[in-house]
């Protein structure tokens, strides 16, 4: 294993043993999925059976087993979200990136998650792109800020890095 | 002691009694499939259910895992009890047909059409395997994975696991991995298949490891590759 | 004085304390209250106010007045909102640009600016003063009433306002028995959903035999459409660790954890800042005010997962295990956390509980009804015209919510529904609209009272969709361990979807009811046992929709995907092209300047052609 991997375990062998999901939470807020090699790894640490770890990160949703993309885009389908029609709006996100929710590009630029209320519904649809919220969107309105999006994007990739700041524009 | 009404009857268990094993133990058969005695119970498969309770206030609780309470009234053949246990049984034969186990105890109960569209799972994720897996064989090596109806039983990460010692209790214990009865044939009236019913792998698979993801047994006959999606 | 370095060691102290802070706040009686909640942030109001401060920095007024970001104020629609204090003048919809004519005119000359009042939707009256808006006005805000008055994550704030004296009086003045006494006379009953009675459950934990009991405060707040709790946690955290502290005591607990869901960092954050700054002046912890009382408050937060909402599944996801709900019996006061005696309550049911220590019984109970006291929150959503945050007395009819506090439907529609109690509860129809929202008035009409989601439903929403809804955020959020709740939500799923697919039969919408029944019969926890409601409430008071699913192969309200088609009015197409340029399945046909087509195989029903054509000319069928 990756000598990096083994000081992050380091810090996360806590020595009044925070819980299993408290330990999940941390790797994934670390690396922003969870990578097999360090599950198998706390297992051993700890001496949990690796099942139950397994079940623990597949059974809540904040986990993730496999790499989100670089951007993350987040649709909500709350109650209130659904009766203003958030359901066009996704499926139109959903159609345009190719992807279902749950998963990434395979590029790895975006990944598409579906979320069941983000507590914000009297904005309701709700669509939230790296963190940044647009209230009242519509199917049009979605892909407008989709095409600035992936514009912008595209000149990123032209030169070197990443700057990609979350396309201001789109919150009009 | 804990004095409580089964069916009318007044009778005394143990503490710590569930209110199945004291059906059993006064000869009331209850079905169930998520139950054996060896291990802790789970109350997956909903079919013990029991009505406690009277008049407005009864309602309906799986028996392997309620436990015996002093004053409790339970009734394990009411009207409620066996249209719920009905319902359900209709549920199982239209999700994972496969099963003998499963067949018998419709038929048992009377339930003979399918209303509902056909599934064909191998697995009604009674969990037998896991507790088995885990409290007799000290194996842990499969379990629960995902939630709602994404739920699946897997070993970690679905693959070989470690911890499996290849001991085959998983499908030992497994209702469903079974052969799917074909019908009795023309030139057979009596086929007497249902004697041979088991988990085929055994015979056939020296490395014989059950994930259930799906089950290998089903794979062998199916000829189908095991797929695993998240 | 730096609050922060001091310790209370009495009451005394507390007292002492509360003077001086409200003499040092005394000048600066004018203050902006800038709306640092979830919806104004989305809108911007992290500009706005960081806008204010530069421009007070500036022109050197900040010793004239204070900026306050407080937690919300309710109208979130109408984010960023600003008041201004001492007379209360509210300003909606506030922009960056903004800024400067507010302090120029309106702080510093008392002119109103027009163009930022709030405007009543219906009838078009502005409104200068925050509490002539007749959204604020019909509402009793006892628990969001503070939210205006202080920054979130300042317990000066809070202390100068009269917090903490409710501790004072339980730890000093009462027993624990007596407390309990208070909060059964007040009839306070659970706000998290199911409503029972708070007093008798505190009264069993008190009444277990052990050396460690637990207190945990339920802020996984899962109901979609919902966002009480957030608003609580977010404006007011210190109300709910007094609460705690309180419940703690009469119980015999001396631990607290609050559970909040990682969804809402902001919480998260600001709860963690109350811990802290209360242990730091020694509100918390060891000892409290040299009473002799030993109780801590710690966060977990949740991982996502609605049914980790249940109480035993919500045990067991603190002590980090997989959020399954387990048999009830043994309840939570004979094994609970780490199999000690536990009780669990909702973010609002304790933010009430200083009301009632500090207030008393009597005029907790003239709030509500006969059967429970005090107000409730409600998250009024949906294709209503106000959305927000409500807290009423309990027992106010839903129209007086609807129409009086929410400026009826959207859009000069008609009301179709009100959705409340989330997955749980039912669709209540306009026959229903005078009915009071209490517990028990809701269960009866096949709905429930839940956290408080209240979603409103106009001519445009199809019932039988809003089933199928609810199936799917169930399908996904049941734990899956019992056979009847994993399969059944499914199989009912499959029924509903193939009728909004004009696939449905009779027969089967007769198969979904038995379903639905045993569905509720025959599961675990709540989550299953409630499952049916949605379906059941939807199919009881709306059959007629069903039944135009089933037998016309027709959604009357426009929304089931395969029942709908989009078609160009030839007559008012004006052949202008946006409609075409913009649809996403290159389904419209048409040269410029002549009337338009729409194939229909093409079509993926995205209705954006309706949304773009400035002639009405596209409609749906
Ligand atoms: C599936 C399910 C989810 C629940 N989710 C919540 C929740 O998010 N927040 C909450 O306060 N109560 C929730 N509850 C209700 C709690 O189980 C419990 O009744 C409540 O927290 C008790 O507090 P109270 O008496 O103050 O209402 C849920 C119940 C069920 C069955
Ligand atoms: S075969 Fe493997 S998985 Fe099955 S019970 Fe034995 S150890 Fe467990
Ligand atoms: S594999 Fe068999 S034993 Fe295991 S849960 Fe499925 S049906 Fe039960
Ligand atoms: S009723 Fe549903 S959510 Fe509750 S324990 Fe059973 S499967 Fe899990
Ligand atoms: S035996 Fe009780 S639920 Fe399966
Ligand atoms: S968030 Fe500002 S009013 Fe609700």
């Amino acid at each position: 294993m990756e000598e990096r991997t083994r000081t992050d375990l380091e810090n996360l062998k806590k020595p009044n043993g925070s819980s299993v999901v408290s330990l999940l939470q941390e790797v994934q807020e670390k690396y922003n999925y969870l990578p097999e090699e360090i599950l198998r790894e706390i297992a051993k640490e700890r001496d949990i059976p690796l099942i139950d770890i397994y079940s623990v990160a597949t059974f809540y949703k904040a986990f993730s087993l496999a790499p989100k993309g670089k951007h993350k885009i987040v649709t909500c389908s709350g109650t209130a979200c659904h009766v203003r029609g958030s359901e066009k709006v996704a499926r139109e996100i959903s159609r345009v990136l190719g992807i279902e929710p749950g998963y990434t590009t395979k590029d790895g630029l975006y990944s598409l998650e579906n979320v069941n209320c983000l507590g914000a519904c009297a904005l309701a649809p709700l669509v939230v792109v790296d963190g940044k919220y647009h209230g009242n969107v519509t199917p049009a309105k979605a892909l407008e800020l989709f095409k600035m999006y992936t514009v912008h994007e595209k000149e990123e990739k032209e030169e070197a890095g990443c700057r990609c700041a979350t396309a201001k524009e789109l919150a009009k | 002691m804990i004095n409580l009404t089964l069916n009318g009857m007044e009778i005394k268990v143990e503490k710590r009694t569930t209110l199945l094993e004291a059906a059993k133990f006064y000869g009331i058969e209850i079905p169930a499939l998520c139950y054996d005695e060896a291990l802790s119970p789970y109350g997956a498969c909903r079919l013990c259910l029991v009505e406690i309770g009277t008049g407005n206030h009864s309602r309906l609780v799986s028996s392997c895992t309620y436990p015996a309470r002093d004053g409790l009234i339970v009734r394990t053949h009411t009207e409620r009890v066996i249209k719920a246990r009905k319902l359900l049984l209709e549920l199982y034969l239209a999700t994972c047909p496969s099963s003998r186990t499963i067949q018998d105890m419709a038929s048992k109960h009377g339930v003979t059409t399918v209303r509902f569209k056909q599934k064909n799972e191998e697995c009604i994720l009674c969990g037998l395997c896991v507790r088995m897996c885990a409290e007799q064989m000290q194996g842990k090596a499969i379990g629960f994975v995902n939630r709602g109806i994404k739920r699946r039983i897997t070993a970690p990460f679905a693959k070989k696991s470690e911890e499996c010692r290849l001991c085959g209790g998983c499908m030992y214990i497994c209702p469903a991995c079974q052969a799917r009865c074909q019908g009795p044939q023309e030139e057979n009236p009596v086929c007497n298949a249902c004697l041979n019913l088991s988990p085929p792998c055994l015979d056939y698979f020296q490395e014989a490891m059950c994930y259930m993801d799906p089950c290998v047994a089903c794979e062998l006959g199916t000829g189908r590759k095991a797929k695993f999606t998240y | 004085m730096n609050v922060l370095h001091m310790r209370l060691k009495t009451p005394d102290d507390l007292d002492k304390l509360r003077d001086d802070i409200r003499q040092k706040q005394e000048k600066d009686k004018s203050f902006l209250a800038v709306c640092g909640g979830t919806g104004c942030s989305s809108s911007g109001s992290e500009k706005v106010r960081e806008v204010f401060q530069q421009y007070l920095n500036r022109h050197n007024l900040k010793k004239k007045t204070t900026l306050k970001f407080t937690g919300c104020l309710g109208l979130c629609e109408r984010g960023p909102v600003v008041i201004i204090f001492p007379q209360g003048i509210f300003y909606q919809k506030v922009q960056e640009s903004d800024v400067e004519e507010i302090i120029e005119k309106t702080f510093l000359k008392g002119e109103i600016i027009e163009r930022l009042l709030y405007q009543d939707p219906v009838n078009g009256e502005k409104f200068i003063y925050a509490d002539d808006i007749p959204f604020l006005k019909k509402q009793k805000r006892i628990l969001l009433g503070n939210n205006w008055l202080m920054e979130p994550t300042s317990i000066e704030d809070y202390i100068s306002l009269g917090g903490y004296q409710s501790v004072v009086k339980a730890l000093t003045k009462m027993t624990p028995p007596e407390v309990i006494a208070e909060i059964k006379k007040a009839r306070l009953r659970g706000r998290g959903g199911a409503g029972f009675p708070s007093g008798i459950k505190w009264q069993e934990c008190y009444d277990a035999v052990s050396k460690q009991k637990y207190f945990i405060c339920n802020a996984d707040e899962g109901d979609p459409g919902a966002f009480m709790d957030r608003s609580l946690l977010e404006g007011n955290p210190h109300s709910v660790l007094e609460g705690l502290i309180i419940g703690g005591y009469a119980t015999g607990a001396s631990e607290g954890i609050i559970y909040v869901r990682s969804e809402y960092p902001t919480a998260v954050k600001n709860v963690k800042t109350a811990i802290a700054q209360a242990e730091n002046l020694g509100l918390l912890g060891e000892n409290i005010l040299g009473t002799g009382f030993h109780f801590k408050i710690s966060v977990s937060t949740g991982a996502g997962a609605f049914v980790s909402g249940e109480t035993t599944a919500l045990v067991a996801a603190v002590e980090g295990r997989l959020g399954e709900p387990r048999q009830k019996p043994p309840h939570l006061v004979e094994r609970g956390l780490w199999g000690k005696p536990t009780v669990i309550n909702n973010v609002e049911t304790l933010a009430n509980v200083p009301y009632i220590i500090s207030y008393g019984a009597e005029n907790f109970l003239r709030l509500g009804t006969e059967k429970s006291g005090g107000t409730k929150i409600f998250s009024l959503v949906g294709k209503v015209n106000n959305t927000g945050l409500v807290e009423v007395p309990l027992g106010m009819t839903l129209r007086e919510i609807i129409f009086d506090i929410g400026g009826g439907i959207k859009n000069g529609k008609k009301f179709k529904a009100v959705q409340t109690g989330g997955p749980s509860g039912g669709c209540l129809p306009v026959s229903l609209l005078d009915s009071p929202t209490d517990f028990e008035k809701l269960n009866s009409a096949g709905s429930m009272m839940g956290s408080g989601g209240m979603i409103v439903m106009d001519e445009e929403t199809c019932m039988v969709d809003i089933a199928r809804y609810f199936l799917r955020f169930l399908e996904d959020e049941s734990c899956g361990r019992c056979f009847s709740c994993r399969e059944g939500i499914s199989r009912m799923l499959e029924i509903v979807e193939d009728i909004t697919r004009g696939k449905g039969s009779v027969e089967q919408l007769e198969l979904l009811k038995e379903l639905a029944n045993v569905v509720k019969d025959s599961s675990l926890c709540g989550l299953g046992q409630t499952a049916a409601n949605p379906v059941l409430a939807t199919i009881r008071y709306f059959e007629d929709e069903y039944f135009a699913h089933i037998l016309e192969k027709r959604c009357p309200a426009g929304v089931c995907r395969d029942l709908i088609r989009f078609s160009i009015n030839e007559e008012l197409c004006q052949g202008c092209d946006l409609c075409l340029k913009k649809c996403p399945g290159e389904a419209i046909r048409g040269e410029k300047r002549q009337p338009h087509t729409i194939l229909g195989d093409k079509c993926t029903k995205c209705g954006i052609c309706l949304e773009t054509c400035k002639y009405n000319a596209v409609v749906k069928i």
